[in-house]
C-alpha cells in the first residue's frame, strides 16, 4: 500500500538561489526579495516555468538571487527581452525586476510599449528615487531640489509619477506598495500574478546609502496610519488609526479631499468606495500625495498580446513540414526548363 | 560575336526580328506611373520566355514626390538574354521615358546609339519646366546620339481605354501597360499571362482590368503597324541554356525570408522575427509576416533596440530569434548584440545595407557596413558575418546563418544590400524535402548541468531553455564563470572567457568550406576579390576577360568572419589582388591586415551598383601595368 506523505509546504527559501546576496546592508531590496520569494511559495510557483528578467541597476541583480530561470539583460531593455520570452513561450510565467532609472529613463520607451501591448508579465518597479549603482545621481523620479553628485545645487527637474505613467500608457493593472510592508506587498504581488496581462507594481524602496528615508513621511510607523490609504475593491476609502478618516469626491472641483467622519456633517455614506475598474478614480488616487494610496489602484483585464497573437496564429503544435515549405516556394508564377 | 548593343538600324539596316544575345531595357517615369508594376510584368513574361534575367528597381525615397519632378522619377531596369545573366545590366539599350523628367534623369546612363521611346503627350511646357529643360529636347538636335522614337503614348492610351468608360485619370494610368505592350512586341513576348494577371489583380474593378488590357494590346498593335512603316524593328532573344528544373523569379528579400524559414525548419526550431520598419529592410518583415500560418512569429517592435532584445529573449526561450535592419538600425542594436555574445545565444541579424552615413540615401545601395558588422560593438565581441552575393543566394546564406548560429551558439550577422533585396532573378527551386536537417538538441539532463560547460568541438555552451525542470539557471551580461555561469570578476576567468568567445570563430573556420575560385586560374597575376552584391558585375567582367585570355581570377567571399581557412594561402598565389567594393575600402583593409597581401581597392560609393565595364577597365589597367 502506498503511503502518501504529506506535501511539505513551500517556503520563501525554496525560491532562493545559492548566490550570496550583495545589496548594501539595510537596502530595501532585501525586503522585496523576501516578499517575492514568499509570494512564489504561497502560490506554489513552478521554478522551471518561472523566469525573472531584469535590466541594469541595483534592483536588476534580482534574478541572480532566485532559484528560477533568470536573465540579467541590459539597461532599460528588460521589457523588450521579456516580451520576446513571453511571445516565444506563452506558458512561461515572466517577471520583470526594474528600477526608476532603468524603467523610466533609459527604458521609458520599452515600458510604455510593454504596458500598452499588455504583455502578460509582472513588472516590479523598485522606486528609490535615485541612481544607486552609479553612486547616487538624481533619477527621473527624484523630487525637485534633490542634492546629488550630478545636481550639487539641487535637481531642477520635475519628476515623473510611475503609476500615472503606467495608467497613461494604458496599463490594465496598476498597484503600489512599500518594500517593508511585507503582508501588503505579498498580497499585491499575488494579485499582480493573478492578473492576465501586464501587471505594473510600483514598490517604494528605501536606498539606505544615497536617499535614505526619502519616503519616511508616509512609511514611518508613527505616521503611516494617517499618511497611507490602503485601497480595496468594493470597500470605502477609509484610513487613520481609528479608521475615521476617509476620501471624498468634491464634484465641483473634480478632485479628492480628505475628510473625517463625524465632523462637518460627514457620514460614512460620503466616503468614496474603491472601484478598481475605474480608471479615472485610479488616476485621482495616484495623483494624491497625502495620504498616499497603496494597493491595487486599477485592475480591468483585457486580452493580452501573447493571447491575441496566439489566437491569431491558431493552434499549430509543430513547425511547417518540408512539403508545406516546398509548396510555399512554388507559389505563384513558375516555369519548367526541360532537360 | 555576341553583342549587348542594339545595332543602329539607320546605319546597319536589319531585317525584322534580328537576333540578340542579351539586351538591357529601362522603363522610367513618374513614381505614380506604375513603372515597377509594369517592369515586373515584363520580367515575368521574359522569364516565361526562357531567358535568363536580372532586374533592378530604382525608385525614389519619396513615397509620392511632386509629379513631373526629376526626384520623383522611378525606374525599373531589366537585363535579359540567351546567355547567363549576372547583373541587371550596365547601360540600357532601350529606354522608355514616360515624361521629360525621366528622359532628363535616365538619358545620361543610356547607351549612345540606344533606342529611346518617349511619350510626347507628357512633353508639355509645364512638365519640361519641372524637369529643368529650358527648351524641348525633342525639338532640337540635343538627342542626336540616340535613336529617338516619339509617340504620343498618353493620347493613344486614352483612346484605347475610352470604350470602357473609365475616367480620364484612370485611363491615363494605363499608359505603363501601353508602353510595355510596345516592348512586348519589340521583343516578341506573349501577352496572355499578363492579361490573366491583370484580370486577377483587378478582380473587383473589371473595367480597370479591361482598360489596361486594351492599352497593352494597343501598344503591341502600334509596334506591328509601325514595323510595317519601317520605324520600329522587332528583335528576338533566344531562350537561355538554364539548368533543367522548376523555376520562379525571386527577389533577395523573399529569398532571405524563405531561407530563414527553411533554416529554422532544418534546425527544428520555431522562427521568431522581430523588426522595426526601415528602408530597404522592411520587405523581409512583410514577407515573414505573411507566413504566420506556417508557425512564424513576427513582432513589429517599438524600435530597433527592442527588436533585437525581443529576438534575444525569444532565443533564450528556445526559438530562433532573428532581427533585421539597415545600417543606422544596426548601430542601435549594437549594445544588445554585445549581450547576445556574452549570453552565447543563437541569433541572426540581417543588415540590408544602404548608402550612409546617417539617413544617407535610404533607397540606394552601398556596402559600407562591413566594418560595423565585424567591429561595431563595445568590448571584444566576436560574431560570425556572412554576405549574400545575389538575390537567389540570399536563400542559402540565410540557411547557413541559422546553421552556424545554432551549432556554435553565437550571433550571426547577414549582410545584404538594397540592390540584392529588391533585384530579382530566376531561381531554380530546391526541394526542402531533400535538404539535410541540422536539428538542435536542447539540454534537458540536470545531472552535472553547467550553463557554460562547452562542446569540445564547437565550444558551444548547452542551450537549456526555461520550462525545462531541473535546469533553472541565471545568465546575463556580467562576466560569467567559465563553467557555472555565476558572476565572476576573476582576472584569469575573464581572460579565458574572452579567449573562448574568440576561439569560437576559429572553430567556425574549421567548419565552413574552403574558399574556391569562381572563375579563372588558381594562381597567377591578378585575383579580383569581392563580397556581396558586386558578384554579378565582377563575375561577368572576369568571365569575358578570361575568355579573351587574360590572366585574372574571380574570388568571392560569403564568409567574412571568420574568413575561409585557406584564403590567405590562396591570395598569396597571385601577384596582385584587386578588391572592388561599394565603400571606401573595407574588405581590402581586412585582407591586407590579415594576410599581408598587396591588395588594392576599387571603390565606388555613388549609390549605384558597379558596371561590368568599370571592373573590366580596372582589371585591364592592372594587367597592362604588369606587362614587361
Amino acid at each position: 500500500m502506498n503511503v502518501v506523505s504529506p506535501i511539505k509546504p513551500l517556503t520563501a527559501k525554496d525560491y532562493a538561489s545559492d548566490q550570496e546576496v550583495r545589496w548594501c546592508p539595510g537596502c530595501g531590496d532585501y525586503a522585496v526579495l523576501k516578499a517575492v520569494q514568499k509570494t512564489l511559495a504561497d502560490i506554489a510557483a513552478d521554478p522551471a516555468r518561472t523566469v525573472f528578467v531584469s535590466g541594469i541597476g541595483c534592483s536588476s541583480r534580482f534574478p541572480y538571487y532566485m532559484s528560477t530561470y533568470g536573465f540579467h539583460t541590459i539597461h532599460g531593455r528588460a521589457p523588450a527581452v521579456a516580451t520576446g520570452v513571453k511571445l516565444a513561450n506563452p506558458d512561461l510565467d515572466v517577471w520583470i525586476a526594474t528600477g526608476d532609472g532603468d524603467a523610466l529613463s533609459i527604458g521609458g520607451n520599452h515600458l510604455l510599449h510593454l504596458l500598452r501591448r499588455n504583455v502578460d508579465v509582472q513588472l516590479l518597479l523598485f522606486n528609490n528615487e535615485i541612481y544607486g549603482l552609479t553612486k547616487g545621481q538624481y533619477s527621473p523620479t527624484s523630487r525637485p531640489g534633490t542634492r546629488s553628485p550630478s545636481s550639487p545645487g539641487g535637481s531642477v527637474e520635475r519628476p515623473v509619477s510611475p503609476v500615472l505613467f503606467a495608467l497613461g500608457a494604458g496599463a490594465r493593472f496598476v498597484a503600489r506598495s512599500i518594500d517593508t510592508a511585507q503582508k501588503h506587498l505579498v498580497e499585491v504581488l499575488k494579485q499582480a500574478h493573478a492578473h492576465r496581462g501586464a501587471s505594473f507594481v510600483e514598490i517604494f524602496q528605501n536606498c539606505i546609502v544615497y536617499n535614505d528615508e526619502v519616503f519616511a513621511a508616509f512609511t514611518e510607523k508613527q505616521v503611516s496610519a494617517d499618511a497611507q490609504v490602503h485601497v480595496e475593491h468594493g470597500k470605502p476609502l477609509l484610513f487613520g488609526a481609528d479608521r475615521r478618516k476617509g476620501i471624498r469626491l468634491v464634484p465641483s472641483r473634480l478632485e479628492l479631499e480628505t475628510v473625517r467622519i463625524g465632523e462637518d456633517g460627514v457620514t460614512e455614506a460620503d466616503i468614496l468606495v474603491h472601484d478598481r475598474t475605474n480608471r479615472t478614480l485610479a488616476t485621482m488616487l495616484a495623483t494624491m500625495t497625502l495620504p498616499v494610496a497603496l494597493g491595487v489602484l486599477y485592475c480591468d483585464p483585457a486580452e493580452s498580446l501573447d493571447a491575441a497573437m496566439h489566437a491569431a496564429a491558431g493552434e499549430r503544435p509543430a513547425g511547417p513540414t518540408a512539403s508545406e515549405l516546398d509548396a510555399l516556394l512554388r507559389r505563384g508564377d513558375t516555369w519548367t526548363v526541360a532537360g | 560575336m555576341p553583342t549587348t548593343t542594339l545595332p543602329l538600324p539607320n546605319l546597319h539596316p536589319l531585317p525584322p526580328r534580328a537576333s540578340l544575345d542579351s539586351v538591357v531595357v529601362r522603363f522610367a517615369g513618374d513614381s505614380g506611373d506604375g513603372i515597377q508594376l509594369a517592369g515586373n510584368r515584363f520580367a515575368a513574361v521574359t522569364a516565361l520566355a526562357g531567358n535568363d534575367l536580372g532586374t533592378f528597381p530604382d525608385f525614389p525615397a519619396e513615397i509620392r514626390a511632386p509629379v513631373g519632378t526629376t526626384y520623383g522619377v522611378s525606374a525599373f531596369q531589366i537585363n535579359f538574354g540567351a546567355r547567363a545573366i549576372k547583373t541587371s545590366g550596365d547601360s540600357p539599350d532601350v529606354l522608355v521615358a514616360l515624361n521629360p523628367a525621366a528622359l532628363k534623369v535616365e538619358l545620361p546612363r543610356t547607351k549612345p546609339g540606344g533606342i529611346v521611346i518617349v511619350d510626347t503627350g507628357s512633353f508639355t511646357e509645364r512638365n519640361l519646366r519641372k524637369a529643368g529643360y529650358a527648351a524641348d529636347p525633342l525639338a532640337d538636335d540635343s538627342l542626336a546620339d540616340y535613336r529617338i522614337i516619339s509617340i504620343d503614348v498618353s493620347k493613344l492610351t486614352l483612346e484605347a481605354a475610352k470604350p470602357f468608360g473609365v475616367s480620364q485619370h484612370d485611363a491615363l494610368r494605363c499608359k505603363n501597360f501601353w508602353a510595355i505592350g510596345l516592348i512586348y512586341w519589340m521583343f516578341d513576348r506573349d501577352r496572355a499571362s499578363t492579361v490573366s494577371w491583370l484580370k486577377k489583380r483587378f478582380t473587383d474593378e473589371p473595367i480597370i482590368a479591361q482598360a489596361n488590357i486594351a492599352a497593352l494590346n494597343a501598344g503591341h498593335a502600334f509596334g506591328e503597324t509601325a514595323e510595317l512603316n519601317g520605324d520600329l524593328v522587332g528583335y528576338s532573344v533566344a531562350a537561355a541554356e538554364l539548368r533543367p528544373g522548376l523555376y520562379r523569379t525571386i527577389t533577395g528579400g523573399e529569398a532571405l525570408a524563405w531561407g530563414l524559414v527553411v533554416g529554422t525548419h532544418l534546425a527544428e526550431l520555431k522562427l521568431f522575427f522581430a523588426s522595426y520598419p526601415i528602408t530597404p529592410a522592411s520587405p523581409l518583415l512583410h514577407a515573414l509576416a505573411r507566413l504566420r500560418s506556417l508557425g512564424v512569429t513576427t513582432f513589429q517592435a517599438e524600435d530597433e533596440i527592442a527588436a533585437i532584445c525581443a529576438a534575444i529573449g525569444a532565443s533564450y526561450a528556445g526559438s530562433l530569434g532573428v532581427t533585421s535592419s539597415s545600417g543606422p538600425g544596426l548601430a542601435l542594436k549594437s549594445e544588445a548584440l554585445g549581450l547576445a555574445v556574452a549570453a552565447e545565444l543563437p541569433l541572426v541579424v540581417v543588415n540590408t545595407q544602404r548608402a550612409g552615413p546617417s539617413t544617407g540615401m535610404p533607397t540606394k545601395t552601398e556596402q559600407s557596413d562591413l566594418m560595423q558588422a565585424l567591429f561595431g560593438r563595445h568590448g571584444e565581441s566576436p560574431v560570425a558575418v556572412l554576405a549574400a552575393r545575389a538575390p537567389t543566394d540570399c536563400f542559402e546564406t540565410a540557411i547557413e546563418a541559422v546553421r552556424i548560429a545554432t551549432k556554435f551558439m553565437i550571433p550571426v550577422l547577414v549582410l545584404s544590400d538594397g540592390y540584392i533585396a529588391n533585384a530579382a532573378q530566376p531561381w531554380r527551386m530546391p526541394s526542402v524535402e531533400t535538404m539535410a536537417p541540422f536539428p538542435v538538441h536542447f539540454h534537458t539532463d540536470p545531472v552535472g548541468f553547467e550553463p557554460y560547460a562547452r562542446n569540445p568541438e564547437t565550444l558551444a555552451r548547452p542551450w537549456a531553455v526555461p520550462g525545462t525542470p531541473g535546469m533553472e539557471h541565471r545568465i546575463g551580461g556580467l562576466e560569467k564563470d567559465s563553467l557555472s555561469g555565476d558572476i565572476s570578476y576573476s582576472p584569469a576567468n575573464h581572460q579565458q572567457m574572452t579567449d573562448t568567445r574568440a576561439a569560437k570563430l576559429d572553430r567556425i573556420a574549421r567548419d565552413i568550406p574552403e574558399q574556391t575560385v569562381e572563375i579563372g586560374p588558381e594562381s597567377g597575376r591578378l585575383a579580383v576579390v569581392g563580397w556581396g552584391s558586386t558578384y554579378g558585375p565582377i563575375n561577368r567582367a572576369i568571365s569575358s576577360l578570361v575568355e579573351r585570355g587574360c590572366d585574372v581570377a574571380h574570388i568571392h567571399l560569403r564568409h567574412l568572419c571568420p574568413m575561409p581557412r585557406n584564403l590567405g594561402e590562396l591570395l598569396s598565389r597571385y601577384d596582385r589582388v584587386l578588391v572592388p567594393e561599394m565603400n571606401k575600402g573595407q574588405l581590402v583593409t581586412l585582407l591586407r591586415a590579415h594576410y599581408l597581401v598587396p591588395a588594392e581597392g576599387l571603390n565606388k560609393v555613388s549609390g549605384q551598383p558597379f558596371k561590368i565595364e568599370e571592373i573590366e577597365t580596372a582589371v585591364l589597367a592592372r594587367l597592362e601595368q604588369q606587362e614587361p
